[in-house]
């Protein structure tokens, strides 16, 4: 596994730093309206997508979900072509076609944000298949919720991966709630990692707010599979800042103990006091970083925002090849 | 009757409080049709978190109980599957299932279980479930979560498909759904959630598999399901202006559909049009074309005119989805060709 350099440290705090912006402005945005549809939003768990695409080049895949703003900015997918996607404007990555919950980038390995919870799993294996079949070194990840993890492809994804001994890393993202629902409501296992003994595969519980942890375990994972040894069922604990939705009340969210005391716990400032401890970062470089990151959001905002609608006729365009 | 003014989703919530008050067989599953199970300070107050995603249950779990309002892990095909079984064994369970275009993760439950049960099993069973779920653009909600499926649900033998237009139906609908022995999908349009009428107060039904004729007329018959109903009552004002008499039809129910209503209508004025939201092949608006041109075809003085979404998914771009949903100007272009000797 590649050691966390200082050239992968400023990568991951830029990352980090662009998807939490980037969030924290739609969501302002959002209360405009001048965004339409629904939006679900990542801060909180930039320590993931981070963590995990940190190993990954674009000829890696990567399946996405509902929640996967911060999945597309980890696996590089264009800022500008993002937030013009997410305005319906035709310079979007889909051409203001597909929406938040739909941004994808092929080119890049991005194989979608997605609107089905649970519609990644076998979409991840079915890449993981096309690298074994290829022998290529190339992996596939599957991003997932708690809640997702309660779908029958859950299931028939994670053991097909491990029958055919696929290339795949199944990360999940427990960020306790799916939706108003608990994950300790809504699974029989104590943890999602728990689950991987029924498949006869690596089943890894990490803090999901602690950016190192996250890049250590995903790297052991994505170097097994690139090496033949097959899938791992990797289980990060996080918790979202936001509501599920934009204009969701959050009542079911502890007002006080445990729980709450996770949710403030912040994964940026976790990662840059680490960062700095042990000089893989200067105060002036995060710094540097930041005010870089806060100016291409903004680029981005304004690309957006004078971008064209999509021409009438693209109702019509992209059904079928050809 | 005493009625006031409710919502659309209020109308619903109200229709199943009432038949949950009615019979105690009826039991509801969904994703957070409560929300917050399990949650200590929730379960302190009794309180759901969300009671759904549009709001269309909330209080009813407070009121009925979590043994009755039942939160669901997002588990489509266990739920619904459940919903089956417990219906072939004695309850009336009445599943959410959030957005129609979920339909693939829990098909087979109705597709190959619940609907063919009855006739496999040589008339031994009853399926009494009903299925509430969403359908419809016009809510930016994007390709997978603004889709009309009912067409195609209602394509399945032994099961019947409703889409209410108004608050009243909504209600009254819904409770015959529930009164009803077989699967019974109850599909609501989210672009209606907030529209608001008179509703009775009491409990009361609205008969499953007959249309309403909302306008009368002479010239012209205007079919439409759901929402479709007001750009049916729109064409109807316009071409009134140029003095042609428009007869409006709520199709209420998708399948069955009410063939009698329909064809008494074209047979008096020779004309039709269907508007239906579903994409345009194999759909609803088709099935009652073929059939009318079938039975009707002697009474007819043009072809039958669908007017339908294009055979694409549903855009996310606002103006791009504006294009895709049928409207007025679009069933006036079809009118044209059949009612031009109609014009004064
Ligand atoms: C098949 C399907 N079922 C239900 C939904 C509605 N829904 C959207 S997000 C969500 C919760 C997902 O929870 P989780 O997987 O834990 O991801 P999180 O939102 O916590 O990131 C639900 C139920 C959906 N989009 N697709």
């Amino acid at each position: 596994m590649e050691k966390l350099t200082k050239d992968k440290a400023k990568w991951v705090y830029k990352t980090m730093n662009d998807i939490r912006n980037f969030e924290n402005e739609v969501h302002n945005i959002f209360t405009t309206g001048e965004i339409p549809g629904f939006v679900h939003l990542y801060a909180g768990e930039e320590a993931i997508a981070t963590g995990v695409c940190a190993h990954l080049t674009d000829n890696d895949y990567i399946t996405s979900t509902h929640r996967g703003h911060g999945h597309c900015i980890a696996k590089g997918c264009d800022l500008d072509g993002m937030m013009a996607e997410i305005y319906g404007k035709e310079t979007g990555l889909c051409k203001g076609k597909g929406g938040s919950m739909h941004i994808a980038d092929i080119d890049k390995g991005m194989l979608g944000a997605n609107g089905m919870v649970g519609g990644g799993f076998p979409i991840a294996v079915g890449a993981g298949l096309r690298n074994k079949y290829l022998k290529t070194k190339d992996v596939a990840v599957c991003f997932f919720g708690d809640g997702a993890a309660n779908e029958g492809t859950f299931h028939e994804g994670i053991n097909l991966a491990s029958i055919w001994n696929l290339p795949v890393v199944f990360v999940n993202e427990n960020n306790f709630f799916a939706e108003a629902t608990p994950q300790w409501y809504s699974s029989g296992s104590k943890t999602i990692a728990d689950r991987a003994a029924a498949y006869g595969i690596p089943g890894v519980t990490v803090d999901g707010k602690d950016l190192v942890a996250v890049y250590e375990a995903a790297g052991e994972a994505i170097d097994r599979a690139r090496s033949g040894k097959g899938p791992t069922l990797l289980e990060c604990v996080t918790y979202r800042n936001y509501g599920h939705f934009e204009g969701d009340e959050q009542k079911y969210k502890a007002p006080s103990g445990k729980e709450k005391e996770e949710a403030n716990r912040d994964c940026i400032s976790q990662f840059r006091d680490y960062a700095i401890e042990h000089q893989l970062l200067t105060n002036k470089e995060a710094e540097e970083i930041e005010s870089q990151s806060m100016a291409d959001i903004e680029h981005a905002i304004k690309f957006a925002e004078e971008s064209p609608v999509p021409r009438p006729e693209a109702l019509f365009e992209d059904v079928y090849a050809n | 009757m005493m009625s006031r003014r409710l919502t659309f989703m209020k109308a619903i919530n109200e229709g199943l409080e009432q038949a949950m008050e009615k019979d105690d067989r009826v039991i509801l599953l969904g994703e957070d049709i409560a929300g917050g199970a399990d949650v200590k300070h929730l379960e302190e107050k009794n309180e759901d978190a969300w009671g759904g995603v549009f709001g269309v249950t909330k209080g009813l779990m407070p009121k009925f109980g979590r043994e009755r309002v039942i939160d669901t892990p997002i588990s489509e095909m266990g739920y619904m599957g459940a919903a089956v079984g417990a219906a072939a064994t004695g309850l009336r369970p009445v599943p959410e299932l959030m957005f129609n275009d979920f339909i693939g993760f829990c098909f087979d439950t109705i597709l190959a279980q619940g609907s063919k049960m009855r006739y496999m099993f040589g008339g031994k069973a009853k399926i009494p479930m009903t299925i509430r779920t969403c359908h419809g653009a016009g809510a930016s909600a994007a390709a997978q979560h603004s889709g009309s499926y009912y067409g195609m649900l209602g394509a399945i033998p032994g099961v019947k498909v409703v889409v209410p237009s108004n608050p009243y139906d909504a209600k009254g609908l819904l409770l015959a759904a529930i009164e009803d022995d077989n699967i019974v999908v109850f599909s609501e349009d989210k672009t209606l959630y907030g529209m608001k009428d008179e509703v009775p107060e009491e409990y009361y039904t609205v008969e499953i598999g007959k249309a309403k004729i909302k306008r009368e007329g002479t010239d012209l018959t205007i079919v439409a399901i759901g929402k479709m109903l007001y750009v049916a009552l729109e064409v109807a004002d316009r071409l009134a202006k140029d003095g042609v008499d428009v007869e409006v039809i709520d199709l209420v129910t998708v399948a069955p559909w009410d063939e009698q209503t329909v064809l008494h209508s074209v047979k008096k004025t020779g004309r039709l049009i269907v508007i239906d939201e579903a994409n345009p092949h194999n759909n609803t608006a088709t099935d009652i074309a073929s059939v009318v041109s079938d039975k009707a075809f002697d009474y007819l003085d043009g072809p039958v005119k669908c007017v339908c979404a294009p055979n694409t998914p549903v855009p996310f771009a606002t103006n791009l989805e504006q294009l895709y949903l049928p409207n007025a100007d679009r069933v006036l272009k079809e009118a044209a060709e059949i009612i031009e000797d109609l014009k004064k």
